[in-house]
């Protein structure tokens, strides 16, 4: 997915980023349960299915502390087939919770883009609360690389 | 060891190159070597279809010929094992029917290596490339051949150095390639890299550079061409990882990566606006590459480097051929494609050997390059010492030039352990030769050539290991970057390259003393290339100078300070 100057523009006016703090120094990284809790909280209880949603993400981080990350959800926006929120974890920084978008049906697509600070290798999970109260969710890891000798 | 003619046949019968026997040539110490072999014999080659791809990569600014060692480590990992461009030496020669001691076993082997280099003198010089290139446009007709510059053209000599580029960009020209991409070249920084490719003549495609900052777009990915009545597609695909193998602080402007939705999404745009043939033109290196064929659909033919394989014919992968045609100026790749009704039903292919004694320069490139060099000529020629040892840098995990750069390190900024980068770059001197200017540059140029000296742990020693060792031989080839594993001098290390990152390292050793390297200790450690911005220091050419002078003969024993496993 390309997403175009245009197209970031219109998403900041279409939906509510609310980015939350990043890692302190000496802070603890986040337990496999508090991730797994999160996920269950915005689930409602469901069990996330496949499909719908897909998350874009670097292989390897450029640069740890500004990864850039983009969700596309495949929607009408409208009824039932509508999002009514994306919710974005890091499993392997202190605060797993990154952003959650809110959309409206005057979003007129359920897409956003925004930055994120990934303090080491982790999974990045996307999951998507539909207005039926069904939920997605893709998943993708991204490497935090040290640096390498290029060839 | 002898080189028969049957040695060529038998290549033939296995390549589709027929490499027959010809007449004397001039050097009389090479003449039993080289009698069998002419230029005619290089170029001979079943010519198939409409379309001749010609595939030149990862020259590294050598406009002479090079002797330059192929590994002999070149691991592969997971379902990347055993099979090319992962062989070497016999096994290399086995899977290819190359004969021991013929020239194509020089050419791709390391076994026998400085006998055969002195038999068969030395491979490469882009005024030879340059007659190949002309003969095949001349044989095929010129509206049937597309010539391709896979990158890392710029950057890898003292000329190249001190001209910023402008030496390879003023040659490459005369051959008139149809495109190019790169990695390197973003290392002279995007002012002149612009100013370089606006000069040039011929587009710079990249379908996975992005603009930074808006995410969009930054190059032109696809030129189309009518070769041959067949529309054809190439796209280029820039080294995914540049902006963190290179410093990225000298090209903020950019945002590199896979990006295979956008390939994808190109291959498709090309296939609609009605190319027959799609050419990737890549830079991610081999691994990446052949994952990539079966990842995106609809790619033909993938013209690879990067990771400086040498493979001497396509490998088919899927629906895709792959060909991968070396480095240094080493080699030129060919591939024809037969194309009937919108798809590829024939090709035949050949990654040609430059041998330069055999191959006459063409005269107009000889003349470029003779005036590029001309105001450093002097300089090139200083001669700094004497190696009595082979010095070589192309392997997974040591040579014998980086040995001698970390003892310099070492010994010049007073450290207990040096790093060296795992640069594939960098030629190689046979015992009894001299070192001159031109040859240390051609270990060294580079944009970024600060020694730094701190202080590490043990324990950050582990991790960068680690770290670099996971670039190499992470099983998923897209998490691959494509160098060499960092060098080491100092210590020493087991590495059990089908660990996972943070299990590979252990026994790491102080070479002094013979301890065990304490995690918690700080060692005093050189080193150079960082890739962070203000690192201060001597640069790498001017330590190694010093060094060299100093020293006047090296002798460097082909030690292994590294134990490795592969289970």
């Amino acid at each position: 997915m390309t997403l175009t100057r245009r197209r970031v523009l219109a998403l900041t006016a279409g939906a509510a980023a609310l980015p939350v703090l990043q890692l302190l120094p000496g802070q603890a990284f986040a337990s496999p349960e508090d991730v797994e809790k999160q996920i269950s909280e915005f689930a409602g209880g469901k069990e996330p299915q496949t499909g719908k949603i897909s998350l874009n993400t670097p292989e390897i981080a450029e640069n740890g502390n500004t990864v850039p990350v983009s969700i596309e959800v495949d929607s009408a926006m409208t009824g039932d087939d509508m999002v009514e929120s994306v919710m974005i974890l890091a499993d392997g920084n202190p605060l797993p919770s990154v952003a959650t978008f809110h959309f409206t049906a005057l979003s007129g697509t359920a897409a956003a883009t925004t930055r994120m600070r990934l303090a080491k290798t982790q999974n990045v999970i996307a999951l998507a609360r539909m207005a039926d109260g069904s939920v997605y969710m893709d998943k993708k890891e991204v490497k935090v690389t040290i640096g390498g000798c290029g060839g | 060891m002898g080189h028969t003619r049957r040695d060529f046949l038998q290549f033939a019968a296995s390549s589709g190159a027929a490499f027959a026997a010809a007449g004397l040539l001039g050097n009389p110490a090479r003449a039993l070597a080289q009698q069998r072999l002419t230029q005619d014999d290089l170029l001979r080659f079943d010519a198939k279809g409409q379309v001749t791809l010609l595939h030149f990569t990862d020259v590294h600014a050598q406009l002479a010929p090079v002797y330059f060692r192929p590994p002999d480590t070149n691991i592969g990992v997971g379902d990347y094992a055993g099979i090319p461009p992962h062989l070497v030496g016999e096994e290399f020669l086995k899977a290819f029917g190359i004969e021991r001691g013929s020239p194509l076993a020089y050419a791709h082997t390391f076994l026998d290596y400085v006998e055969l280099a002195r038999s068969y003198g030395r491979l490469g010089g882009l005024d030879r490339t340059a007659t190949l290139v002309k003969a095949i446009r001349a044989e095929r007709g010129d509206d049937h051949v597309l010539f391709l510059d896979g990158g890392d053209t710029w950057q890898g000599s003292y000329t190249s150095l001190k001209t910023n580029g402008q030496d390879m960009v003023d040659c490459m020209k005369l051959l008139k390639p149809d495109a190019m991409t790169g990695h390197w070249e973003f290392t002279f920084g995007t002012d002149r890299f612009h100013e370089l490719v606006e000069e040039m003549g011929y587009p710079f495609l990249a379908s996975n550079i992005f603009d930074a900052e808006w995410d969009e777009p930054a190059f032109e990915h696809t030129a189309m061409f009518e070769k041959g009545g067949v529309r054809v597609a190439v796209i280029g695909q820039a080294m995914p990882y540049t902006p963190i193998a290179n410093p990225r602080w000298m090209f903020p402007e950019y945002s590199f990566g896979l990006r295979l939705e956008a390939l994808q999404t190109n291959v498709d745009a090309a296939r609609e606006a009605g190319a027959e043939v799609v050419v990737l033109l890549s830079h991610d290196g081999f691994d990446v590459d052949r994952k990539l064929a079966t990842t995106i659909s609809g790619i033909d033919v993938i013209l690879t480097g990067h990771t400086h394989d040498a493979v001497p014919q396509a490998v088919q992968e899927g629906q895709t051929l792959i060909l991968a045609s070396g480095s240094h100026g080493k080699y030129l790749g060919r591939i024809d494609l037969e194309v009937s009704g919108g798809k590829v039903t024939g090709f035949s292919s050949n990654v040609i050997p430059i041998f330069s004694d055999v191959i006459e320069p063409d005269a107009e490139m000889a003349a470029k390059i003779e005036e590029v060099r001309a105001p450093y000529r002097d300089e090139l020629a200083r001669v700094l010492g004497r190696t009595e040892t082979l010095l070589y840098r192309r392997g997974n995990f040591n040579g014998t030039w980086d040995d001698l750069i970390c003892q310099g390190i070492m010994e010049e900024r007073d450290t207990e352990i040096a790093l060296s980068p795992g640069f594939r770059w960098g030629t190689t001197l046979l015992p009894g030769q001299d070192i001159t200017v031109e040859d240390l540059y051609t270990e060294t140029s580079m944009t970024y050539p600060q020694v730094y000296r701190m202080e590490m742990t043990g324990q950050q020693l582990k991790d960068i290991l680690e770290d670099v060792c996971d670039n190499l031989f992470n099983p998923d080839p897209f998490l691959q970057q494509g160098g060499d594993m960092v060098r080491v001098g100092g210590m020493t290390y087991t590495c059990s390259v089908n660990e996972t990152i943070g299990n590979r390292i252990s026994d790491m050793t102080l070479a002094a003393s013979g301890e065990p390297i304490d995690p918690a200790r700080s060692y005093v450690v050189g080193g150079w290339a960082s890739v962070n911005e203000g690192v201060e220091g001597p640069a790498i050419y001017d330590l190694m100078e010093t060094y060299i002078g100093r020293k006047h003969t090296v002798s460097i024993p082909d030690e292994r300070s590294v134990k490795v496993k592969v289970e």
